[in-house]
């Protein structure tokens, strides 16, 4: 970022340096893309060997044969298996997964209404977990086996071997039911819920775009416990990785000579080591992150969060195979992009990845 | 005159696991404006002498010293406050391989910048100007382009030369050049040691040249120290190299420091990372 000001001259190097970076996007892409493909057919053939009749779940079991037969007609479940692929495919591609046989709505209505929930409850823990997890990771390598050592060792423990339902009850329990600190399960409390209107379907985005600092107080206080908890996790594995990669910058050749040059001990820290430390840890950021929509179903059940963890459960639970399917699809798919996120922050943070 | 440099019964040890191991046993020599070589083989503790000097020994590690003196300044009796704006600023050092000695996420350029700005309120444009016109004078053709390159970018010669125009940016008296050659292709070598050569001897630095060629550093410096196991067990003129008594030093001349006694030395301890094993 810095390094933009310095940039006088060379352009002519720059750009082929830009244009290597355009490749590499692209051949991503290209495999980001086949990643999503087999993801589609993956479930497509899912959705065809469960024992469960698409047709039927759609009808219910007493409908009368005339309508099973018209219906299997109209969702093209009378085609022959390759048109129903390709047509499974062109829809997806759009987005269209069908309805909900739950909700009755579109699965992609659905997944519009709950996704939002869950990605910003895993982006506060991740937020969480890097303000808390970098600086203490980077603490713990330069005063090694220090206390803040010990303490980070102990909190890497503590997430490795609590169970997360566990601290979510004691949270709820303590802070909630006991202390009243915090609020308890849900979003958002009944008496916002049906007059606000998100935008975004980020509450707290959407209270701070509308300057509704009522509703943002009363979001703020539903989603800490949760988010807590997550940033926790996430501080937990972040530290304990950002303590691993400083250690080793910091036995490298280039610290002595930062430090030959008269540089500060804070510039060598978090000038020099926490910069190339940056490097690996984008990936690791990037895998907490993943970790923490992974473990939605848990915090979702606990906190009685609407996201897509509790959705996909309760589609699962009903058979509701669109819902579980296009869910599915939809989580694969932000992996990818979370994947491919990473991939070119790791490149802008590299330049020996450029040339 | 008096010294630039004094250094009396330097002791350097490392306080591991499996034991103490002493890398510099009480060494004492005294420098003025001139090039004093250092040679020894490998674990000789020619770079923990000179790091001590910097004041840049691993944490782990203990520096005792009966007398450690630059140009008055008492350095076993100072804040790191003070040793740390000596640094970079009245004592330099360059470091041995240029691929493992430049930060490989900053460009040359700030990374000279960088050096200038640790000892000086400046501006950002003039630290730029400097630092171009500084690797001009380390020869480099094309400064305003090397400028913006990183260090994986250069060849080794090139980030060497980088190296040097970043520590001889401030202006030291004093230079620790720690086998600035012995990294690079034997083409380029000479052409580093020639800048070298030349700006030491137009800015009256003193310096301390470490290498494991004796050849090379007598052929460079005015004095020759020889390092064995800790220990200094030579120190002659460079002139009179040919008179060297201790045989140590007559089967390096003799350019077979392997063999014989090299056997016998405290072999260098392997980098470990705990942190991996966690
Ligand atoms: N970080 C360290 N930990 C333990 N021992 C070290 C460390 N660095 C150097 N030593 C020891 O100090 C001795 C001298 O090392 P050094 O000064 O680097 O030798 P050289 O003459 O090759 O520059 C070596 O034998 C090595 O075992
Ligand atoms: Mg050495």
């Amino acid at each position: 970022m810095a390094n933009t000001a310095d940039r006088v001259s060379t352009r002519g190097r720059r750009r082929s340096g830009a244009s290597s970076l355009a490749w590499s996007i692209l051949s991503f892409l290209v495999v980001a893309a086949i990643t999503f493909l087999g993801l589609i057919t993956v479930t497509f053939f899912i959705g065809r060997v469960i024992p469960i009749d698409p047709v039927l779940a759609i009808v219910g079991d007493r409908a009368p044969a005339s309508v099973v037969a018209a219906a299997r007609k109209q969702y093209g479940f009378d085609l022959p298996l390759w048109d129903q692929y390709l047509l499974y495919l062109t829809k997806a591609l759009k987005g269209d997964f069908g309805n909900s046989v739950l909700s009755t709505y579109p699965v992609m209505d659905d997944i519009r209404r709950v996704l939002p929930a869950t990605l910003e409850l895993a982006t506060v823990g991740t937020i969480i977990g890097l303000l808390l997890g970098i600086p203490l990771g980077v603490l713990a390598a330069v005063k090694r086996d220090s206390l803040i050592d010990q303490i980070v060792r102990v909190i890497g423990l503590v997430g490795y071997s609590v169970p997360i339902f566990w601290l979510g009850l004691m949270g709820l329990l303590v802070f909630y039911a006991r202390l009243g600190w915090v609020e308890g399960p849900g979003r958002i409390g009944v008496a916002y819920e049906y007059s606000f209107t998100p935008i975004t379907g980020l509450f707290l985005v959407d209270a701070i775009l509308q300057g509704d600092w009522d509703v943002f107080r009363d979001v703020f206080r539903h989603i800490i416990l949760p988010g807590a908890l997550l940033g926790y996790f996430s501080m937990a594995y972040i530290s304990r990785m950002t303590r691993s990669f400083m250690l080793n910058e910091l036995s490298q050749e280039y610290i002595v000579a930062a430090r030959a040059k008269g540089l500060s001990e804070t510039r060598v820290i978090w000038g020099h080591a926490l910069r190339n430390a940056a490097v690996p840890l984008v990936t690791v950021i990037a895998l907490s992150y993943a970790t923490l929509l992974e473990g939605s179903v848990l915090t979702e059940t606990v906190f009685a969060w609407p996201g897509i963890g509790s959705y996909l459960y309760n589609s699962l639970q009903n058979a509701d195979m669109n819902a579980v399917l296009g869910g599915t699809i939809v989580i694969g798919a932000l992996f990818i992009a979370l994947n491919l996120l990473s991939d070119l922050l790791y490149r802008v943070l590299d330049p020996r990845t450029r040339t | 005159m008096s010294a630039l440099l004094t250094v009396e019964d330097l002791r350097v040890a490392f306080h591991t696991r499996t034991g103490t191991v002493d890398a510099v046993r009480g060494v004492s020599f005294e420098l003025g404006r001139e090039r004093l070589g250092i040679v020894g083989e490998s674990g000789s503790g020619k770079s923990q002498t000179g790091r001590a000097i910097m004041g840049l020994t691993p944490p782990h590690a203990e520096v005792t010293a009966r007398k450690l003196d630059f140009d008055g300044i008492d350095l076993t009796n100072i804040s790191a406050r003070a040793r740390r704006d000596l640094r970079g600023d009245r004592i330099a050092m360059i470091l041995q391989d240029p691929k493992y000695s430049l930060d490989p996420v900053m460009t040359i350029g700030r990374q000279i910048v960088e050096s200038i700005q640790a000892h000086e309120k400046i501006g950002k444009s003039e630290a730029s100007k400097r630092a171009l016109a500084m690797l001009e004078s380390v020869q480099i053709r094309d400064p305003a382009r090397v400028y913006d390159l990183y260090p994986h970018e250069v060849s080794g010669g090139m980030g060497q030369r980088a190296m040097i125009a970043m520590m001889l940016i401030a202006n030291p008296q004093l230079l620790i050049a720690d086998e600035p050659t012995s990294a690079l292709d034997v083409t380029v070598q000479l052409d580093v040691l020639r800048i070298l050569d030349q700006l030491v001897t137009e800015r009256g630095m003193g310096l301390i040249f470490i290498s494991h060629d004796l050849r090379l550093v007598s052929s460079f410096c005015d004095r020759v120290i020889v390092m064995y196991a800790g220990r200094i067990v030579e120190q002659l003129k460079a002139s009179e190299l040919n008179q060297a008594q201790h045989p140590y030093t007559r089967g390096l001349l003799d350019c077979m420091p392997r063999l014989g006694a090299a056997d016998r030395h405290p072999l260098p301890t392997l980098d470990r990372k705990p942190e991996w094993a966690l």
